[in-house]
């Protein structure tokens, strides 16, 4: 999950069922499958929506909805998150098997991967046992050819006696073979028989023992499937289907005296709950290993060596750890030297603009305060976000994409697991911290991935250390300006590339330093244990790559960034404008922060930037040069390279842009992010932790800095 | 104790099969669902920096374990 309207803010946080229909004829179908198989794919695919994809298990962690129709048929199609089982061991694990068990979808599509067939088709086949509305779909069939793979999907089909259609989802028209299945299965209502999956026949002697208890849910459940999860209790399931069933299932008689049936006959063979479980599985295991003999073939022997060479390099005891940094560095090098100009044209172009609308406002005779108001506030601090915030994140969002389109980013997960571990926590968590780069409200949902509950608060409260694309352009912007002069040259950029990936790894230290702490205290707990897919590497497609991140990712946040710089933009403006006594507003609440600030090596406003910043961190530094500017400076500052100067007047010096680095990279994480925290921790007294503590932080660091600082001066 | 090797001391390269799973809870199930039974064949493929966690080849998918994890998958030639 990455940065679309649906993964971003409140609305990113809802795993709930509430299904929307169109209409009361519309087809409910849920997209299951194991993690990273492509189902983000085939839903954007059928419902042209932009659910961000990516290679890495783990990217969708709640259900997200969207519409389709094939034929005059409508469907409403559900994408739900990727699990490896039925048998839910963690939050994105539970939200797949509720909505699959009780969402009462018309029809389930599990998307399998063609190149991994057979690990696949064990969640295939725990559906199965849920469900006969299925349609299996095999994906990435250009993959597994590529690959030399070749699976017999007829066959595949009559074996598990249900449609089986062969796709691949980054090719539309292959995806109508998959919709003329569905309606077939759910318009025709041509009925499937599905294979039953044969456990060891004491095993199933119990299963059948448990049915005549359970016939009056034939209606609504798979009793065989229910049979079984009777036998094999799991606490929060029973939960769920008491409440499905509307019957407190292990305190009904009926069904009582035949568990202790079922159990005596698992008891006299010696069959104990672990045994039982591991027989239930490996039944499941089994199945797929032997289906998949009679349906897929393999053309080269080491299909996968060009991975594992790939690997070699990336992952390597010597070149994994390098490797990666230094293509941190290469994209922040790219993203820097490659967004200044551009930066320059569009300030250029807006504050010509604004000349402009001045004109238009002069013309038309409308009284000053009307000019200030909509043109000098509104429209100027809309202007900066803009000039300063789009080149980056247009230049950045691509590139990280294209890592992550790749399948670099379980790489980057399986590098650091190590030091994780140290800190006691989840090597999983370099994932959703690459989440947070896009924004920390979507790493905060992400750590949905992390399966034991201590370490996935831990990834929660520090994703704020991750800076998020709101403060990277502050970064950046006061790198360039303060650190390397606005002229690039190669040294100079390279060097500013270097500086910002060192920002970057003092918040990665930060993040180790602060699991650590965490886990030696407030959240001390045993480690858990962790399993990691790396997925095949696949090729990136560049042009849907770029296009997709411009328009869904920058485009959208800007607009979010725009939305909040609008009334912010207002509100300095009537601050700096209001006068109270001698002073203006604004001069009033800046000088009450001005000490404070000035112990953090900032100044008033700067502080006042950040604590204004609170519903999105992207406006934080056009309030500062708004308010510098209003506050009685004649002189028109329009370009950036002007801004500088600006600075130096009100008093900054290389101190002050340190301390304002480091503060923008540990403070308050912002509105929404904490919206978010509340929800995913449904606990006050965690959102409170993780507002507090990177502020505190960040203070105590840039306290230190600007004093150590000071005395170099 | 046990007569058997853990997979954690497979060298990279090597392989082996599952003998018997030693962990217990959702781990052992969390194990059972990527396909680790009794007889599943393993490839042990790669070391990460640290040297902890390692990828293993798991029905055809890579899997990283982490020692703790690896050390409970009792293994036979």
């Amino acid at each position: 999950m990455g940065l679309t309207n649906n993964s971003l803010g409140i609305k990113a946080v809802d795993s709930g069922l509430a299904i929307k229909k169109v209409s009361s004829e519309d087809k409910v179908v849920a997209l299951a499958g194991n993690p990273n198989v492509g189902k983000s794919t085939v839903f954007n695919n059928l419902t042209g929506m932009n659910q961000h994809t990516g290679n890495w298990p783990g990217k969708t962690v709640s259900n997200a909805q969207g519409y389709c129709s094939h034929n005059d048929k409508n469907y409403v199609l559900v994408d739900i998150p990727g699990t490896y089982s039925l048998m839910a061991h963690s939050v994105e694990e539970e939200v797949a098997r509720d909505f699959i068990c009780f969402g009462n979808p018309d029809a389930v599509v599990v998307v399998c991967d063609a190149t991994c067939l057979e690990r696949n088709l064990n969640l295939v086949l725990q559906a199965i046992e849920i469900t006969d509305n299925i349609i299996i779909c095999v994906n990435l069939m250009d993959e597994a050819k590529r690959k030399g793979i070749i699976i017999d999907t007829d066959r595949l089909s009559i074996i598990l006696g249900v449609p089986v259609v062969a796709t691949n989802a980054r090719k539309k028209n292959t995806l109508y073979k998959l919709m003329q299945a569905l309606e077939e299965l759910l318009i025709s209502q041509k009925k499937a028989t599905p294979i039953k999956i044969e456990y060891e026949s004491d095993v199933e002697t119990a299963i059948n023992a448990m049915l005549p208890a359970l016939v009056r849910f034939k209606d609504v459940i798979s009793l065989r499937w229910l049979a079984i999860r009777l036998l094999d209790y799991d606490e929060t399931l029973t939960k769920q289907l008491n409440e499905f069933l509307g019957c407190d299932l292990y305190s009904d008689e009926e069904i009582n005296t035949k568990l202790r049936e079922a159990k005596g006959i698992l008891d006299a063979c010696d069959i104990s709950a672990e045994k039982l479980q591991d027989k239930i599985t490996s039944g499941l295991v089994l199945t797929a290993e032997k289906i998949c003999k009679q349906t897929v073939s393999f053309k080269k022997r080491n299909y996968n060596s060009s991975d594992r060479r790939i690997d070699r390099i990336l992952t390597g005891k010597t070149t994994g750890i390098p490797v990666m940094a230094a293509m941190l560095t290469v994209i922040f090098w790219i993203t820097l030297s490659g967004a200044n100009y551009p930066s320059r044209l569009i300030s250029n172009g807006l504050f010509r603009m604004q000349d402009i609308l001045t004109e238009l406002f002069n013309n038309i005779g409308a009284p000053d305060w009307l000019h200030g108001l909509l043109v000098l506030g509104m429209y100027r601090v809309v202007a900066w976000v803009v000039s300063v915030m789009l080149p980056p994140m247009a230049i950045f969002f691509p590139l990280f994409t294209l890592l992550e389109d790749l399948g670099y980013l379980p790489r980057v997960a399986f590098n650091l697991d190590k030091f994780f571990k140290k800190c006691g926590a989840c090597g999983k968590q370099a994932l959703t911290m690459c989440m947070g780069f896009g924004c920390n409200a979507a790493g905060v949902v992400g750590c949905r991935i992390i399966d034991s509950p201590r370490e996935r608060l831990i990834g929660i409260i520090t994703n704020n250390f991750v800076p998020c694309n709101g403060r990277f352009p502050t970064l950046i912007a006061i790198l360039t300006m303060f650190f390397i002069g606005t002229s690039v040259g190669m040294f100079e950029s390279i060097l500013s590339a270097l500086l910002l990936t060192c920002i970057i790894l003092l918040g990665v230290v930060m993040t180790f330093a602060v699991s650590r702490l965490l886990s030696k205290t407030i959240l001390k707990g045993i480690q858990s244990s962790f399993t990691l897919e790396l997925p095949p590497y696949r090729r990136p497609q560049i042009g849907k790559v770029i296009v997709r991140s411009i328009f869904d990712r920058t485009l959208f946040v800007l607009g979010r960034a725009l939305a909040v710089a609008a009334p912010a933009g207002l509100l300095i403006w009537v601050m700096a404008n209001v006068t109270l006594g001698d002073y203006t507003l604004l001069a009033h609440c800046s000088g009450f922060l001005d000490p404070f600030a000035r112990l953090l090596g900032m100044d008033g406003v700067i502080l006042l930037a950040f604590i204004l910043g609170f519903p999105a961190n992207e406006i934080v530094f056009p309030i500062i040069i708004m308010a510098y500017l209003s506050s009685g400076s004649i002189m028109e500052y329009e370009r950036l390279s002007d801004l500088r100067e600006l600075l130096t007047l009100n008093g900054w010096s290389w101190i002050t842009a340190g301390s304002t680095m480091l503060f923008s990279l540990m403070h308050w994480p912002c509105s929404t992010t904490c919206l978010t925290i509340q929800k995913e921790t449904k606990s006050l007294k965690w959102t409170a932790i993780s507002f507090v503590l990177p502020t505190l932080i960040g203070m105590a660091v840039c306290f230190v800095f600007a004093n150590t600082a000071r005395l170099f001066v | 104790m046990s007569a058997y090797n853990s997979l954690n001391e497979l060298q990279k390269g090597q392989t082996a099969k599952v003998k018997a799973l030693a962990a217990t809870g959702s781990m052992r199930r969390r194990l059972q669902d990527i396909g680790l039974i009794e007889g599943t064949r393993v490839e042990c493929l790669q070391i990460s920096p640290g040297g902890d966690p390692i990828a293993y080849l798991i029905r055809g998918a890579v899997i990283a374990l982490r020692l703790e994890d690896s050390s409970n998958i009792l293994i036979c030639q």
